[in-house]
């Protein structure tokens, strides 16, 4: 089992008192599967992508990544496991504005350790982004900026991926080349994908969902 | 609806205190060094004036005799005896104990109304006043000084300069030692019809219209300029923060104008209300740098005085007194400074397009854009610059020179430093380090303002520091040269100093007289000393340009040597002729340094002073003897004459006095150059601090990609020192520029003298730490919040939109 979640409990400080976003989560995901996370707006489904990525810790429960539990180690080695296992797409476009697409492209991979110029290219032609290799992240439109963010990831082999709506700012048809993309990442190279998605239809296309409602998954 | 608005827009300041502080205190800080240096102007002037206005000279028209000596007594009496009303006035120097004094003679019968500037007919003071031992009137302060001193009976008067003692003419003539002599004649405003004329009465003077300045303001003034130019540069520094943070400010409001536009607030109400902040900002600031100006001033003016008086015998009091005209200036200087600081902001503000998205990068990219211009500005104004220096000339021009020099190299800082970081980003290896060359270039904009004031006072502390220590280089090996003889000895009287020459004739090697006359040569005050033909200057004195054997043409009588501050002021060099108290001529052979004597001197043979001035007073002399007599022959004058400790002086002694004086005088050039450093580093701090808010955007997704916050601080930090160093590395040459402005064009128009040029580079690297160490501290105060920054703070990162 490459992800195992065990009674993941997590509470927000807020003005009214403490809010409990998760509530004793259980969850499984083997290599080489792919899982989608559903839940409303504000049901939590972020915070536990973030829990799994290792940003946050969780105020009670265990994670074991690929045999270790990742819950409470130091800043040292949580920021190892995020360079090397893990990779994250966020909900909103997180890159990096002061380097260019290509730059932007290559940064995890190189941070991991891991570069590979031949497996960029093909990334780059089949996200649609050859032609703007040189621009910055601020010259480019929402969805290319969105398929950027996804193509670093990948293009850092990370064992686990953990995407947040990765397509939610692309159209149906691009939406579906890039989840296309994913799923043969992650069947190549007996990696894992965990995806935050509101869409049934790409939902359907994943091995398994689970519905997260109230802090708890249905 | 206004009211809605200004409270939307006074809410942002609210939620950012630190920027709220970060403004006034740039704006008063700023306002305060300018009002610092007003201030000491001010009270500087102010004592001018009433120097130049005692006894009525800025009313009154007076005789005095074209040499600038002093007159018999028998002038005055022939003068009333054709008719004209004029009134004795003798003024000379003395010393009471350690006490140096200016003393003022008058005649209190004959004064004319408007010169009587104490009441001395009042009650029975008449009699006293005339009759021996007299009275001294002087001003409180000086009188202070007078307390443990022998003097006549001291009375205070107000309104009297310091350093200044009013007596009967008699008492002066006595206390002087100038026997029915006088200086000059106060001529009444209403003279009778029918005297006789002055050509025939007295062939020998001349009439001197009341004048308003006196040579005190005009030869203080181009010391007043320079303080004013350093004002000026502390107060551009500071406005550099105020800049800034106006510009943060609306940026980060943005949104709220906008919605305050769309909800249907008109863009001219907009402005005002923002106008309106600003002015408020600005008085409140413009207050306390005001207060603040006069806590720096009452600091500096001790050494400031000290310095006029070393270098100019210009007194000033060493306390400050409250001018509104300081206030009003400082206030409308603090409000002038806001509007500069916040016309680009406003006028931004005046075009802002309804809907364009508010992004922090917008005003990042502008900038950008700016910095072409700014490049092109920059080289305008560096070309001006050699411009000046090349075909300009006098204190304006150099100061002008200055102006540009500074301001173009300041605005040629963000196109170097994005130079060097290109290249330093090509040069990189690795994810990390590519990302922290393209990112610290990226975050130039919103620093370069900060890095601009920092470069200036850099700089000016590279310039200044240079300066100063060339100086103090230069006139240590200068006092040595100066002051070769052993020992120095002043009579108290003639008598006494032909037995003091005739007990050490046997004693010492040599007894070289130090006479002079005061009189006026070309038009300016001067002193003109008699040297004997001795080795001790054909070896010692510091010659800049002479004539082949100099010495043995001024034995002979027919050269005279000058001063360098008389050459350069009247332009005269070897060959010149120059016409001599009492009419008679010379020609120059040589010209000497002669750092730190606000006027002329010249120098002749001692038999040519003896027989153009037979009266000259013969009381000071050097004393050659080995330097380890020396100390025992002091003694035994003292002893054997009953000198007093002060009249017989080592070398020693002199060069320990005359090195003080020295120091004092770029005392408060230095002050406000590290207080312009302060400003500086506090500018630095404002800006990394307000860019830090911004930065968690471009931080947030190199954390998530593993790295951890400890080494993001690093690099934060890391960041700050090197923009430091090299802002550091780029002042170094500009202030070496500075230094030699300063030396060559600045010093030369207000001093006189033109000193070479020496570089410290143990004083850079010194500068450097310093600057390394302040930008450290206000890069670490945000490096310090990143590393404790929660993770729940960063993923907000992520869930917000930007
Ligand atoms: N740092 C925080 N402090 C307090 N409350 C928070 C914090 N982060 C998230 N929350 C709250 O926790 C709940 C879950 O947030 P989360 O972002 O995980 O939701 P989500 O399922 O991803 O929603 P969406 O589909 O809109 O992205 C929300 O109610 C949110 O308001
Ligand atoms: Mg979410």
């Amino acid at each position: 089992m490459l992800l195992r979640l065990h009674q993941i409990d997590k509470f927000y400080p807020t003005g009214e008192g403490p809010l409990h976003v998760l509530n004793g989560i259980d969850l499984s995901l083997e290599a080489g599967k792919s899982l989608a996370l559903t839940g409303e707006s504000g049901s939590g489904k972020s915070t536990l992508l973030h829990l799994v990525a290792g940003l946050d810790s969780p105020d009670a429960g265990e994670i074991h990544l690929g045999g270790t539990n990742i819950v409470g180690l130091n800043d040292t080695a949580l920021a190892a496991l995020r360079r090397g296992t893990v990779g994250l797409v966020f909900q909103q476009f997180n890159l990096i504005p002061s380097l260019d697409v290509a730059a932007n492209l290559a940064f995890q991979a190189r941070l991991a350790g891991r570069p590979d110029p031949a497996w960029l290219k093909v990334l780059a032609k089949r996200l649609g982004l050859a032609q703007v290799l040189t621009r910055y992240p601020e010259q480019l439109s929402a969805g290319q900026q969105q398929r950027v963010a996804i193509g670093r990831t990948l293009a850092a082999r990370p064992r686990l991926v953990l995407a947040d709506e990765p397509t939610g700012n692309l159209d149906e048809a691009t939406g579906d080349a890039v989840l296309d993309l994913m799923l043969s990442l992650v069947a190549e190279t007996g990696a894992a994908l965990l995806m935050v998605t509101h869409s049934n239809r790409l939902a359907n296309r994943l091995n398994a969902r689970v519905h997260l409602h109230a802090g708890r998954l249905v | 609806m206004v009211w809605t608005g200004l409270t939307a827009l006074l809410s942002h300041w609210r939620r950012r205190p630190v920027q709220l502080a970060m403004l006034l205190l740039g704006l008063s800080l700023a306002t305060a060094l300018w009002s610092a240096v007003q201030a000491i102007n001010g009270e500087a002037r102010a004592s001018y004036d009433r120097a130049a206005a005692i006894l009525g000279q800025d009313r009154l028209a007076q005789l005095v005799r074209e040499d600038g000596a002093r007159m018999d007594q028998q002038e005055f009496v022939r003068l009333r005896r054709a008719g004209w009303l004029a009134s004795p006035v003798i003024e000379g120097e003395m010393r009471f104990g350690d006490v140096r004094l200016r003393v003022l003679g008058i005649d209190p019968l004959t004064l004319p109304p408007q010169a009587q500037q104490v009441d001395i007919a009042a009650g029975d003071q008449l009699l006293p006043f005339i009759t021996a031992p007299g009275v001294l009137y002087a001003a409180p302060e000086t009188a202070a000084r007078l307390t443990e001193q022998a003097t006549p009976p001291v009375r205070v008067a107000e309104g009297l300069p310091p350093g200044t003692v009013l007596t009967d003419i008699g008492q002066a003539q006595v206390l002087l030692g100038a026997k029915d002599k006088i200086s000059r004649l106060l001529l009444w405003p209403d003279q009778p019809i029918g005297r006789a004329p002055l050509k025939v009465t007295a062939p020998g003077l001349t009439l001197r219209e009341p004048s308003e300045t006196g040579d005190l303001a005009r030869l203080t003034d181009s010391f007043h300029l320079n303080l004013t130019a350093f004002g000026f540069l502390a107060f551009a520094v500071g406005l550099f923060i105020v800049h800034s943070a106006i510009g943060l400010a609306f940026e980060q409001r943005r949104q709220v104008f906008r919605t305050l536009r769309a909800l249907g607030l008109p863009a001219r109400v907009l402005v005002l209300l923002l106008i309106a902040e600003l002015l408020t900002f600005a008085l409140l600031a413009g207050l306390v740098g005001v207060a603040l100006g006069y806590v720096v001033a009452s600091a500096l003016l001790p050494d400031v005085a000290a310095t006029l008086r070393g270098l100019y015998g210009a007194d000033v009091p060493g306390t400050l007194s409250i001018r509104p005209a300081v206030w009003a200036a400082g206030l409308a200087i603090a409000v002038i400074g806001t509007l500069v600081a916040a016309a680009q902001s406003l006028w931004r503000l005046w075009h802002l397009p309804l809907l364009a998205a508010a992004q922090p990068r917008a005003w990042a990219r502008a900038s950008e854009r700016a910095l072409r211009a700014q490049g092109v500005a920059a080289m305008v104004l560096l070309l001006t610059a050699a411009g000046i220096a090349h075909f300009g000339s006098g204190l304006e021009a150099g100061f002008a020179l200055l102006a540009a020099l500074l301001l173009g190299a300041a605005l040629a800082l963000p196109l170097v430093l994005t130079g060097i970081l290109h290249l330093g980003g090509r040069l990189a290896r690795g994810p990390l380090a590519e990302w922290f060359w393209a990112d610290t270039r990226q975050q130039l904009p919103g620093l370069s303002l900060a890095l601009m004031a920092l470069l200036l006072a850099l700089a000016a502390n590279v310039g200044v520091s240079t300066m100063v220590s060339s100086f103090r280089l230069t006139f240590t090996g200068w006092l040595d040269q100066r002051l070769a003889s052993e020992l120095y000895v002043t009579a108290r009287t003639e008598a006494e100093a032909t037995a003091i020459r005739d007990w050490l004739a046997q004693r010492s090697e040599a007894v070289l007289p130090i006479w002079s006359i005061e009189g006026r040569v070309a038009g300016q005050p001067a002193a003109i000393y008699g040297v004997a033909d001795h080795v001790t200057y054909r070896d010692n004195w510091p010659i800049l340009s002479a004539v082949p054997e100099v010495w043995d043409r001024i034995a002979t009588g027919d050269g005279a040597l000058i001063n360098e501050q008389l050459a350069r002021r009247q332009e005269l060099g070897l060959g010149d002729q120059i016409t001599l108290p009492g009419g008679w001529r010379a020609s120059i052979v040589g010209v000497y340094a002669d750092y730190g004597n606000p006027i002329g001197q010249v120098i002749i043979g001692i038999d040519t002073l003896v027989q153009h001035y037979p009266d000259v007073s013969r009381l000071r002399y050097a004393i050659r003897i080995a330097p380890g007599k020396a100390e025992s022959l002091a003694a035994g004058l003292r002893a054997e004459f009953g000198l007093p400790a002060q009249n017989v002086i080592d070398q020693a002694g002199i060069k320990v006095f005359s090195l003080k004086v020295f120091e004092r005088t770029f005392n408060v050039t230095a002050a406000l150059n590290v207080l312009t450093l302060g400003v500086a580093g506090l500018a630095m701090f404002a800006s990394v601090m307000t860019l830090s808010g911004m930065r968690l955007p471009q931080l947030a997704p190199v954390w998530a990609m593993g790295l951890t916050r400890r080494h993001l601080a690093w690099l934060e930090l890391s960041r700050g020192l090197l923009l430091a160093a090299l802002t550091m590395l780029a002042a170094v040459p500009v202030g070496i520029a500075l230094a030699f402005v300063l030396l060559a064009v600045v010093n030369v128009e207000a001093f006189g003298w033109r000193l070479p040029m020496h570089l410290f580079p143990g004083d850079w690297a010194r500068l450097a730490a310093l600057a390394l160490l302040a930008a450290g501290l206000a890069a670490a105060v945000p490096a310090w919040r990143l590393a404790r920054l929660s993770p729940s703070d960063l993923l907000k990162v992520f869930a917000h939109e930007r």
